[in-house]
Formats: structure tokens, C-alpha cells, sequence
């Protein structure tokens, strides 16, 4: 037998021959495959890099906003014709006026309806709450000038931005080729800028892009998170401890843990409809409030605790529950001395992941009615209110080209939440792990 | 104490040898463990005695650290298990529906086969027992009592510096000295032994040996090992499990020098095992 033939090797040298015959094989093979993880990897890095490359590109510019000064004349003939000076009466005046006249006074050779109303257009309709709220604070303001940084309308903001083509023709841009010349002339003598853009982090919803922020929407998602950690964390950990260390195996525990699997499959939208059944419909509760948010998202995220949480107790090895048990503690000083203890950074990893999962959910809030416009920030659970991923979904149904800058404006929000949480995860985990 | 539950071994015993002894802290009668449909343990009779060491040896899967874990039912936590029979400590069915599995675990403290240290500090494992069972009023106390218990173990001179010290940070030897010294930080009558030093060096074993002699003479010992040479070394009397069947028992010196069963000379004498 030589060292070429087909059958089995009988000496080191023949072995020594087959082995380099395959080196060369197993070698391209191990090459093939890191190419092959390169590849994903890359893949799955272009698109990270893409996602975040278009949404701050399109939507950091959401920090600045156009802003104009103009000279206002608090004119009393307009705000208290009757001179009564009283609260209610300063209220209701036409502030909309004063912001008009001072336009007309900054651009005097403007005539004529059609032209003076786009003039007037170059203003924020917040402008008069603006003045609004300055007279009810110093009514002393009334009859004096005073120069005021007032909300350019979106249009004017996109403008500055550079979102509205100056080359395009006329009727296809939404400012007028005299619009574009009245906002060059106030830009000549620095009367409109782009400053920060506060009113994005304190203002709620509105169908004004310029003053839509996501404030409300914020606020919304933090009840409703809070709501979700408060109820699915104890609910979901003490339901894992007892199904990992008090409950006997049998079948209703089997029939119980394939169910646990199988909810954590259901679709979201479902949990919607079971909340929208359950909590509106049957116990009557509000609609769209914070707190039914937070009740169904403790459901979507229950089954996800629950497997966590199972998992991190599994891994416990045995030998400590050996040991705590040989030393007479009792089943449940056992848990909570050194099980639970030891589980805390997979049980708290788990529930972070879940409720990040919860912060990205719109589909079930669509259900019970948080995709309601609202304007208002919300002061308690009950209240109605939106979520951020819902003021996303509805932002980016918007045709204004404001809105597609705060659609994106509100996903690096949602992006930052997000990273703030799995952060927190992360060196939790690292905090609380121990080595046995 | 008396003995007075305690019915004498009945006539027709398998058991070659002696397996009762005068005063015992754990009397066995007929002790039967199945698991599941397994007979793991069939009829075993055998008295512990105070001061002594009982070495149980036998090939593996013979049932002799199933047997042990019948001693404080640390079998209750397997739930296919089950275990007929009666056990008596001092006299007492440690079955019985009055006696509280965790105030006989108190009693019969157990020692395992990988050390298996909690992971906190030193002093917090020692500390770890009289806490639970509220044996010290105050810091002074617990200080004393887990002094005294890393002195009984052998281990204070070497971690009395660093109490604080992780006690998983120790070498395999000294965790399980550590774990032996929390067995002892209760007070037990007995101290169960699952092969304490099979996951031990020699020189760490021999340590371990010589505080198993110590402790001899405060505590009844019983330890299972694979070791024949550990069992005629630390142990005065022996028992040879075979199948879930107890062979023989008797003085460590008569089995060892002369068994009076041919599987027990089969086995000590190195034909299978």
C-alpha cells in the first residue's frame, strides 16, 4: 500500500500526506466564511450608517428655527378700545392687527389685498399669542414700541434653510417670488435669523410646523414607559421566580410556558385590540391616556420580561441554591438572598430591552386612540395624550416640508431615548455581574 | 435524648456487619429512594454515631450521595425523588410533619463536592447562617461567631486580613475550608461531606483531612468519597454501598484489612470500581 492510495492511512507519514492533501481546503473554507460575517457585518453597518446619515441630516436643522423682528406699536386703540385695562378684555384683542401694522409700517409700498396678505403671511399666526402674553404679564407695554423676535411662518424657515429652491419657478414653491424679496431685504438689515429652537422641546402638537414640538409627545411616552416599567417589572419577576424556582413541573406549568413563548409572537396590533376591548371598552377608561398606553405595553412586554427574567434565573448555577438551602435557608431566603441577586443583570437587561421594545411602539396606541392630535401636554396619565413613535407616524403623514424636517427632528428624540436605555443596560449589567 | 421512636433493625437484613451503634445521632430504617421509576437507595439500615467519622464508599452511581442527601432532605428539593423509610435524628423521624426541614438543616450541615462559596465577602458567608437563624444580637457577636468558625476550619490566619475579600477570590482548598467553616458558624450536631476534595490537590486535601480529624471530636461527620485511601485515613467506621444496596459496614480498619463480603473486597482491592 502506498501513500497515494484511497484506503485508510496505517502510517504517520501517510496520515501526514492526507492532511496536507485537505489543509489547503479546510483553510479556503475558514476564509470563505470570515468574508462571509465581513460581508454582514458591513452590510449591517451601511444601513446603521444610512438610517442615521438621512434622519440628522434632515432633521438636525430642527434645532434652529427662523425668527423676525419687528418694531410693534402696542397700539391701545387696538388691544382696549374701552380703556378698561381688565384681563379678559386684553385677552381677546386682535394681537394678529399690531403684527400686520408693523409689517405695513417695515414694507409701506406694499398695496393691495392679494399682495398685503403675503406679506402678512411671512409671520407665525403664534406671533399674536406671543404679544398676547406679553401685555397680560405688563399691561404697562400698552401704548409703547418695543422691538419683538417673533415665529417666521414655516415657509420663511425653510427658506433660510435652504429647503425651498429659490430657482424654481415661482408657482411651484410656496413663497412668491415678492415673498422671497421681502425675506432677502428684513435678512439685508438682520431682521430675521435662525436662532435655537426652544419651542421644538416645550411646545406640544400643532398644525403650524413652526410651533410644533414634541414636548407633548415626550411627556406622553415617559408616563406611559413609566406606567409599563411600574407594572410589568414586579409582575413579570415575580411571575419568573415562581415559575423558576417554586413551581412544580407538570403539564399546566408546560401548557403555561408555551403560552409565554407564543405571547411574546402575537402581534402588537393585537395587544391593542385586547386593550382597547379590556381597559376602554369594559373598565372605562379614558381614551388615549397614558395610562391605558402603559397598560397594554405591559402586556406586549410581559412575556419579554418573563423569558428574560427566566433565562438570567436558569443561569444561576445550582451549587448557590445548594448552598443557601444546605444552610437551612428557607426557599424564599434562598431566592431573594442569592438567586435573584445573582439574576438581577439578565432580569434587568431583560426589562430594559422590553421596555425599550414598548418606547418603539405605535401599532397598539393606534387602538386606543393615542393618534389623536393634541395640543396640549399632558400633566397626568389621564390625560390625553400621543407618544413619540404615534407624533413620528403623524408628522410624517404631513405634506408641509416643515414637518418632514420635525418627522426626522422626532426620530433622533426617539434614537436618543433609545440609546439612553440600552446604555443603562449595558452598565447595569456590567455593574451588578459577579463572577462565581 | 432517647432513642425510643426508634425500632430495632429488623431480622433479615442484605447488610453485612455491625450497622448500629450505642447513643446514634441518625438512626436509618429501611431507607428506600426512588427516582421516578429508579430504585436508587433499597433498604438500608445503618446508625450514625457522635464522634465519629463514617466514610460511605462504593462505585459510582451506587447511591451513596443520594443517601446523604436523605440525611438533611436536601433529596425534597428533586422532584422525582422520593424517600420512604424512617430517618430519626436524635430519635426524632426527621419526616415528620412537626420537624422543619430548615431547622434540620440547621442541625446537619453539608459541605459539597465543588466548594461552592456564596459570591460575597469572607466574613458574609461565614456570617451568612448565624444571620438567617438570628444566632447574634449584634456586630459583636457575628464578629465572634465567624472568628471562631474561621478558626475551627483552619482558615483564619490566612484570610483575617482580608474578610472583606470576595471569598469565590480564595484558592479551591481554602473556599472549601471557608465552606466548612459556614457549616460550623451553626452549630450543627453533623456535618455532611458530598467528596469534598475530589476537585482538590493533594496538599489541599490533606488540610482538609486533618480538620475532618479535628472536628471528629465536636461533630458526627459523615463523608462520601471516592478515595479509599481518605476513607481509611480520616474515618473510624465504613460503609460499602454497591447498586443502591449497603453491603457492609463496620470499624474503617476491619473493612479495609478484612471484608467480610466479596463485593466489598472486590472493590477495596481494586477488581472494578
Amino acid at each position: 500500500m502506498n501513500s497515494t492510495s484511497n484506503g485508510v492511512p496505517r502510517t504517520a507519514a501517510e496520515t501526514q500526506v492526507r492532511v496536507r492533501a485537505g489543509l489547503a481546503r479546510r483553510y479556503r473554507a475558514e476564509r470563505r466564511f470570515r468574508a462571509y460575517g465581513l460581508a454582514a457585518v458591513a452590510l449591517g453597518i451601511s444601513f446603521v450608517v444610512f438610517l442615521f446619515g438621512t434622519v440628522l441630516s434632515q432633521g438636525l436643522s430642527v434645532l434652529r428655527q427662523g425668527y423676525v423682528q419687528l418694531d410693534i406699536i402696542y397700539d391701545p386703540e387696538v388691544i382696549d378700545p374701552a380703556g378698561t385695562r381688565l384681563p379678559d378684555d386684553l385677552a381677546v384683542a386682535d394681537y394678529q392687527a399690531l403684527v400686520r401694522a408693523a409689517l405695513r409700517e417695515r414694507f409701506p409700498d406694499v398695496e393691495g389685498r392679494p399682495a398685503l396678505r403675503e406679506l402678512y403671511g411671512l409671520v407665525s399666526s403664534a406671533a399674536s399669542v406671543e404679544l398676547q402674553k406679553r401685555v397680560t404679564a405688563d399691561p404697562g407695554l400698552i401704548g409703547q414700541r418695543q422691538r419683538v423676535t417673533l415665529l417666521a411662518d414655516d415657509t420663511v424657515d425653510m427658506l433660510l434653510k435652504g429647503k425651498v429652491s429659490r430657482s424654481a419657478p415661482e408657482d411651484e414653491r410656496r413663497l412668491s417670488d415678492a415673498q422671497v424679496a421681502w425675506v432677502d431685504a428684513l435678512r439685508a438689515d438682520g431682521a430675521l435669523q435662525l436662532r435655537f429652537n426652544r419651542a421644538f422641546f416645550t411646545n406640544g402638537d400643532s398644525r403650524d410646523p413652526e410651533q410644533a414640538g414634541v414636548r407633548g409627545a415626550v411627556v406622553g411616552s415617559f408616563l406611559t414607559l413609566l406606567i409599563t416599567l411600574l407594572l410589568s417589572f414586579p409582575i413579570g419577576v415575580g411571575a419568573a421566580v415562581y415559575l423558576e424556582e417554586f413551581a412544580p413541573r407538570n403539564r399546566i406549568t408546560d401548557i403555561i410556558e408555551v403560552n409565554i413563548n407564543n405571547l411574546a409572537a402575537v402581534p402588537s396590533i393585537v395587544f391593542g385590540l385586547l386593550g382597547l376591548a379590556m381597559f376602554i371598552s369594559f373598565f372605562g377608561m379614558p381614551r388615549s391616556a397614558p395610562l391605558v398606553g402603559g397598560l397594554v405595553l405591559t402586556l406586549l412586554t410581559l412575556p419579554t420580561v418573563i423569558i428574560a427574567s427566566r433565562a438570567a434565573l436558569k443561569a444561576v448555577p445550582p451549587s448557590i441554591r445548594e448552598a443557601a438551602l444546605g444552610m437551612g435557608a428557607s426557599r424564599w431566603q434562598t431566592v431573594v438572598h442569592h438567586v435573584l441577586p445573582l439574576a438581577m443583570p439578565g432580569v434587568l437587561t431583560g426589562a430594559i430591552i422590553g421596555m425599550a421594545r414598548a418606547l418603539g411602539e405605535s401599532a397598539p396606541l393606534l387602538m386606543i386612540g393615542m393618534v389623536a392630535f393634541i395640543v396640549e401636554v399632558p400633566a397626568g396619565a389621564l390625560d390625553p395624550s400621543t407618544v413619540l413613535p404615534v407624533q413620528v407616524f403623524l408628522w410624517s403623514d404631513l405634506p408641509e416640508r416643515g414637518f418632514v424636517e420635525r418627522t426626522s427632528g422626532a426620530i433622533i428624540v426617539l434614537l436618543l431615548f433609545l440609546i439612553v436605555m440600552n446604555a443603562t443596560a449595558v452598565v447595569l449589567r456590567n455593574k451588578f455581574e459577579k463572577r462565581w | 435524648m432517647s432513642d425510643k421512636a426508634v425500632p430495632p433493625v429488623r431480622e433479615g437484613i442484605r447488610t453485612i456487619g455491625q450497622v448500629t451503634v450505642p447513643e446514634p445521632v441518625f438512626a436509618c430504617r429501611d431507607v428506600n429512594v426512588h427516582y421516578g421509576d429508579k430504585h436508587a437507595i433499597k433498604d438500608v439500615n445503618i446508625d450514625i454515631g457522635r464522634a465519629e467519622v463514617l466514610a460511605m464508599i462504593g462505585p459510582s452511581g451506587c447511591g451513596k450521595s443520594t443517601f446523604l442527601r436523605c440525611l438533611n432532605r436536601m433529596n425534597d428539593t428533586i422532584e422525582s425523588a422520593r424517600v420512604t423509610g424512617l430517618i430519626a435524628l436524635d430519635g426524632q423521624d426527621i419526616h415528620d410533619k412537626r420537624r422543619d426541614v430548615v431547622q434540620l438543616r440547621a442541625r446537619v450541615g453539608m459541605v459539597f463536592q465543588k466548594p461552592n462559596p456564596f459570591p460575597k465577602s469572607i466574613y458574609e458567608n461565614v456570617a451568612y447562617g448565624p444571620r438567617i437563624h438570628g444566632l447574634a444580637a449584634d456586630r459583636g457577636e457575628l464578629d465572634e461567631i465567624v472568628n471562631v468558625s474561621l478558626r475551627r476550619a483552619g482558615l483564619w490566619e490566612e484570610v483575617k486580613d482580608r474578610l472583606n475579600n470576595p471569598g469565590t477570590s480564595l484558592s479551591g482548598g481554602q473556599q472549601q475550608r471557608l465552606c466548612i467553616a459556614r457549616a460550623i458558624a451553626v452549630n450543627p450536631d453533623v456535618i455532611l461531606m458530598d467528596e469534598p476534595c475530589s476537585a482538590l490537590d493533594p496538599i489541599a486535601t490533606a488540610r482538609i483531612e486533618d480538620l475532618i480529624d479535628e472536628l471528629r471530636e465536636s461533630y458526627a461527620i459523615c463523608i462520601v468519597t471516592h478515595s479509599m485511601q481518605q476513607a481509611a485515613r480520616v474515618s473510624q467506621r465504613t460503609a460499602y454501598f454497591h447498586l443502591g444496596d449497603l453491603i457492609e459496614v463496620g470499624e474503617t480498619k476491619k473493612i479495609f484489612t478484612n471484608p467480610q463480603a466479596k463485593l466489598t473486597e472486590d472493590y477495596i482491592t481494586g477488581r472494578f470500581g
